[in-house]
């Protein structure tokens, strides 16, 4: 039973990176971009969802307003995620690389002077409302929705920005438009991962936020393979059951998984699916 | 006043550290276009390496400082030579990964190796001269000379020696320069390692000025080091020092005035508005692209 327990564990931290890696394959994968403060948009929504649920909702309703609480912690990262758009439009590359961390040091830091919400010490209080089924829930909501976007206008219009941003702007594709876009999904997914890993292991605290948790997302993003769903569904449970199965090695794990890493980008740069896609997710008639 | 002047000591000190080690992340950008996110973690190698020295040996400052510096340049120097060589021709997001990935392997190999924070003992005698109120420590002078000095070097380095001009052609242009018969191999590994030997040095200096060393202190001090080359604007080495230097005085300014727990929110929030106003950096020319 407690093995059980373990693997349901272990299976809903893998949605929860699937969550992840897939909402920052959206930027940095098909817009190729490079966002490296995905862990300022998880804080977001973890820290909004969390106060929701901790101090705004009686006990008895928690059930049913904890999806609220989830989408309102999403919906709070996106609003975040607006205002990171605005300098994409500018900046490009390693520009936009500062833009982004800068963000996430920003959130970290301004959550951690703010005392009613336990600043640097974290908060708690939350019950452990996300089980398996909410999990799943926006796991597939998530690919659901970033399927659609990239086979989307939209979505067409990111790959056109990663080809060429100049070319897209004169072949019309309306560059603002499709950065807000991917920046506002992107970061409204990366709240929810963020909402429900708050009430899976009920304590957050700005450090667990902070640039290395970032660099976690990049790697199962790189790992699977930029520009492939099935690459961050791949690169995030790889990511995650690695680190598991290699536990008992202690800290030597954490050596090993950067190691793979360089490897793979040596032998085989592009990720574990480079650029390919698992059949059912490409729409029916532009299957080949 | 005079707390001015004592705040602008301070600043110079940790501007210099941070430009010392702003310096190897644009020299390697000037040449490889590349960002060497491992960098911050060649600084920490280098306190660890001064760590190491200290403890084990009890050697004085001098060899230290050069023996840190001697180790953290092979470092980048293998580094280059085994992760970062072959994916020269790869598209240039895989060598950032791929850097992002040496970074992470090294902080994680210092942690398993030492999972504790060390404590560095003092290795420079504490002398403290009082010039009109204004106190500084040899470790301070020490620290800001040496960064002139260094700077100066490479300065002289990338100015006027065949190496110098070699390193400028290759950040000119790639591919003529194999033509003129100039190694580009040799060109970049000797730019990591002076760039790394820099961060080294860096890291010794930080270590005596911080005595506590942990495996992710690279991290936070690396990446800031990278912002300031880049409002110095990146490729640029006078634009690293200065940007530095700037990043330095931000940090030690507004501790002055509010909580030091706002330290990183209002340096990174105004860097942000910096590169908003002049998105190439401050020395950076602004580059047209060729369609």
């Amino acid at each position: 039973m407690i093995i059980n327990q373990y693997i349901v564990l272990i299976l809903m931290y893998i949605g929860i990176n699937i969550i992840l890696a897939t909402s920052l394959n959206l930027i940095n994968g098909y817009m190729g971009e490079f966002s490296v403060g995905h862990a300022g948009f998880m804080l977001t929504g973890a820290y909004v969802s969390s106060l929701i649920t901790v101090l705004l909702v009686p006990d008895q309703l928690l059930i049913w307003a904890f999806p609220l609480a989830i989408i309102a912690g999403g919906l709070a990262a996106a609003l975040l995620g607006l205002i990171v758009a605005i300098p994409s439009f500018k900046t490009r590359g390693d520009y936009l690389a500062i833009v982004t961390f800068a963000f996430n040091m920003i959130v970290k830091s301004a959550v951690e002077n703010i005392d009613t919400v336990g600043g640097a010490r974290g908060f708690l209080g939350m019950d452990r409302l996300t089980n398996p089924f909410w999990v799943i829930f926006w796991t597939i909501i998530c690919l659901y929705v970033i399927r659609n976007f990239v086979y989307s206008k939209f979505g067409r219009g990111a790959l056109a920005i990663r080809s060429d941003e100049t070319v897209a702007e004169l072949m019309s594709v309306n560059t603002r438009e499709v950065k807000i876009w991917a920046f506002v999904i992107s970061s409204f997914f990366a709240g929810v991962a963020g909402g429900l890993l708050a009430h899976l292991i009920q304590y957050i605290s700005p450090s667990m936020f902070d640039i290395v948790k970032s660099t976690d997302i990049l790697v199962m993003v790189y790992l699977g393979g930029v520009a492939s769903l099935a690459g961050s569904i791949l690169g995030a449970t790889i990511f995650t059951v690695l680190l598991e199965i290699l536990r008992p090695l202690q800290m030597w794990r954490m050596v090993i998984m950067p190691l793979i890493l360089i490897f793979l980008m040596l032998y085989r740069p592009k990720g574990i699916m480079g650029l390919k896609e698992f059949i059912y997710f490409i729409p029916r008639r532009e299957r080949l | 006043m005079i707390y001015f002047c004592q705040q602008l000591l301070n600043a110079l000190q940790l501007g210099s550290l941070y430009a010392l080690i702003a310096l190897g992340y644009t020299m390697v950008y000037g040449i490889l276009t590349m960002i060497n996110f491992a960098h911050g973690d060649f600084f920490m190698i280098g306190a660890f390496v001064c760590f190491l020295l200290v403890t084990f040996f009890q050697l004085p400052f001098v060899p230290i400082l050069l023996l840190s510096m001697l180790g953290v340049s092979l470092l980048g120097v293998t580094v280059e030579r085994i992760a970062y060589r072959p994916l020269r021709q790869a598209p240039r997001l895989s060598a950032i990964i791929t850097a992002l990935g040496v970074g992470i392997f090294l902080e994680n190999l210092t942690l398993a190796i030492s999972p504790y924070p060390k404590y560095v003992p003092e290795v420079l005698p504490n002398i403290i001269w009082n010039i009109y109120g204004v106190t500084f420590s040899l470790l301070q002078s020490l620290t800001i000379g040496l960064a002139i000095i260094l700077m100066l070097i490479l300065n002289y380095i990338v100015q006027n020696t065949s190496i110098g001009i070699a390193m400028r052609a290759v950040s000119w242009d790639k591919n003529i320069v194999p033509l003129m018969g100039v190694s580009v191999n040799r060109i970049i590994s000797i730019t990591f390692a002076l760039g790394s030997a820099l961060g080294g040095a860096a890291g010794v200096m930080y270590a005596l000025a911080y005595p506590m060393i942990d495996p992710y202190m690279g991290v936070m001090v690396g990446w800031k080091a990278f912002i300031g080359a880049v409002i110095g604007g990146i490729g640029d080495i006078r634009g690293a020092m200065l940007g530095g230097i700037i990043l330095g005085a931000v940090e030690i300014f507004s501790t002055s005035i509010l909580p030091s727990s706002y330290r990183d929110f209002v340096s990174f929030s105004l860097l942000l508005l910096l590169l908003l106003v002049r998105p190439q950096g401050i020395f950076g020319r602004a580059r047209s692209e060729k369609l």
